[in-house]
């Protein structure tokens, strides 16, 4: 049985739609998050799940039962805010183990556990200090551990990284992970940064415009982008103009890729700048010109303008020659690099 | 001048207008207020200025004075509670409407302050004088038999002042109220908290300050009030800011007066700088 079941969920504003028809079914330990860009529904989503914005339609199940009737300080969930909303007059031992003392756990106990989880997210030595002396990655950790400390069956993470450097955010990533790991919490994270949802998540959830776009693992979702929307929004890609043949393969000039259940006529495929490369001599290509070349160490940087329509290359550096501004080159793609995408969908 | 020598001058330069404002229209007349308050008063030979306790000792020693004293710090106090009981909640409401509801109502609780104060208080004396439209609707409606007395009472004052200086506190308490995380109490209610526990543990505590320094301005101007404890308490129930006016202008012991005005000015003081540094010394841990 899943742990977590969103049936049909939906939310307006007056006549605007904040979530439409959101169908998902989260498994116990699993690790999801729900990415978009800004006003796509995914905060809304994560706080009609904590109970602090009503429901208008569908229903949200925990452990097969109802959370409709159930006010947000009964569900038990453990949430950390995107400021973190640490209680400033307590100390970080008193923020911690706030929650327990609101289940009237007694004072042994409460001090127990509130060490334990401060010793899990590595804030052993800082009961007493107050939040606003502490660093923003500091008060972070103590918003997870005030989280996890009620041991959550749900653990809702609302851009819990947003507010860090980048340097920081990449480690707090990885320990978030290994945390969430350990512990085995059913977590769902509100994010917009498609790197933090791929680095973090068994499962993605993209939503744009209130509704979900695609929903399936990180490098599934990368690899086969059901749309054009999903294609940009999670990393770089190139939308090209080609022509299906009818009998499973598609076609820009010379070249022709398989590609599964690919209509007749004129579609829209995507193909990753990794994953696009220039023809082998003698073999087939479409012809395109490069228009810039920038080197970035590790690999360059290529655009040009190709008879599908504008692409973007990624080359690593690896000692061969990489063609000049200006010049004439064939561009190939593989099968398996080519992705279809679904027609009509946005941008 | 050089550069270096024009930027360490530069400054004094520019306060230099306003402290020449504030040391000849606060300073000099305070100052002058003080050296009044030791010079001595004869019916006949009207102020002599030599050094004299006498002023002091009248004051300290005569129950009279004593009583108007404690009465200003009744009513003082009076005023002041009911400001926070009333005012925390009104701030808290205020705080979480709707801007537009919120402009109309700020508009209202700030009505008061932009009105006269003799306007104001001639308008309480009618509410509540013993035929007053505040009497007539309690008799009205059978709750009383006989008009309850406000005119001329510490009732009365007490009423006046808590409507005029109610502002001032809602003011201080929301400015601290708008500080808050406004995720906080969602984070409180996630963790298993109660309305009331929050209300009690999470936002109390953090508006402290705010209701502090509201009190402290409160009770300050209560405590210093003339225009209504001179209109509604009367001539006979006197307060430390009515008294001084008499001695200077009915018994014209100005030294006498002065003196009045002293004590409390230092007794305001003395608050003030006392409540200061509790909420530093309280606060500065938790609040930047």
């Amino acid at each position: 049985m899943s742990h977590l079941v969103l049936e049909g969920l939906g939310k307006s504003y007056g006549t605007a739609v904040a979530v439409e028809g959101l169908d998902l079914s989260v498994a116990r330990g699993e690790f999801i998050s729900l990415l978009g860009p800004s006003g796509c529904g995914k905060t809304t989503t994560l706080q009609m799940i904590a109970g602090f914005v009503p429901v208008d339609r569908g229903r949200i199940l925990l452990d097969g039962g109802d959370l409709g009737g159930v006010a947000p300080n009964k569900r038990g969930l453990g949430i950390v805010f995107q400021s973190y909303a640490l209680f400033p007059h307590m100390t970080v031992a008193q923020n911690i183990a706030f929650g327990l003392e609101m289940r009237g756990i007694e004072k042994a106990e409460r001090e127990k556990r509130t060490l334990e989880a401060m010793a899990l997210v590595g804030l052993k030595g800082f009961e007493e200090r107050y939040p606003r002396r502490m660093s923003g990655g500091q008060q972070q950790r103590v918003a997870l551990a005030r989280a996890l400390v009620i041991r959550p069956s749900l653990l809702l993470l609302d851009e819990p990284l947003s507010n860090l450097d980048a340097k920081l955010r990449e480690e707090m990533q990885g320990e978030l992970r290994q945390i969430q790991r350990s512990i085995g919490t059913t977590t769902i994270l509100v994010t917009h940064d498609q790197h933090e949802a791929m680095a973090l998540s068994d499962r993605i959830v993209v939503m744009n415009k209130a509704r979900v776009e695609q929903i399936g693992a990180p490098d599934a979702v990368y690899g086969a982008p059901d749309t054009a929307f999903v294609a940009n929004f999670l990393g770089k890609t190139n939308v090209l103009t080609a022509t299906g043949d009818g009998s499973g393969h598609v076609a820009i000039e010379a070249l022709s890729v398989p590609l599964a259940g690919v209509p007749s006529g004129a579609t829209r495929i995507a193909v990753r700048p990794e994953r696009l490369g220039f023809a082998a001599e003698g073999a087939p290509g479409f012809s395109a010109r490069i228009t810039s070349r920038v080197f970035q160490g590790a690999h360059w940087l290529l655009t040009a303008e190709s008879v599908a329509g504008p692409v973007t290359l990624i080359r690593h550096n690896n000692g061969t020659p990489v063609p000049e501004e200006g010049e004439s080159v064939k561009l190939s793609f593989g099968p398996g690099d080519a992705a279809l995408l679904a027609e009509g969908a946005g941008s | 001048m050089s550069p270096d020598a024009s930027a360490r001058t530069t400054p004094y330069w520019l306060t230099g207008p306003a402290l020449a404002v504030f040391l000849a229209l606060v300073i000099i007349p305070l100052g002058m207020t003080v050296l009044l308050a030791f010079y001595d008063w004869g019916q006949y030979k009207g102020i002599v200025a030599e050094f004299t306790l006498k002023n002091f000792r009248e004051i300290f020693s005569d129950g009279y004075f004593l009583e108007v004293f404690l009465r200003t710090l009744r009513i003082s106090v009076l005023v002041t509670l009911f400001a926070i009981l009333i005012g925390v909640p009104e701030a808290y409401i205020l705080n979480r409407m709707s801007p537009a509801w919120r402009g109309l109502c700020l508009l209202a609780i700030l009505g008061p302050l932009l009105v006269s104060v003799v306007a104001r208080t001639l308008g309480w004396a009618l509410l509540l004088g013993s035929n007053g439209l505040v009497n007539r609707g309690l008799m009205a409606l059978g709750l009383i038999g006989q008009p309850l007395e406000f005119m001329f009472t510490e009732t009365g004052v007490v009423i006046a002042l808590v409507h005029v200086l109610i502002p001032l506190m809602i003011l201080a308490v929301w400015a601290s109220l708008q500080r808050l995380d406004p995720q906080i109490e969602n984070a409180a209610l996630s963790l298993g908290a109660s309305r009331l526990t929050i209300w009690r543990r999470v936002i109390l505590p953090q508006i402290v300050p705010g209701i502090l320094s509201g009190g402290v301005i409160v009770f300050a101007l209560a405590a210093s009030a003339f225009a209504s404890p001179a209109i509604i308490g009367g001539r006979r129930l006197k307060v430390a800011a009515t008294l001084a006016y008499d001695e200077f202008l009915n018994t014209l012991n100005w030294p006498l007066g002065a003196a009045v005005a002293v004590l409390l000015l230092a007794a305001l003081m003395i608050l003030t700088i006392g409540t200061n540094r509790l909420v530093e010394r309280r606060y500065s841990q938790v609040f930047e």
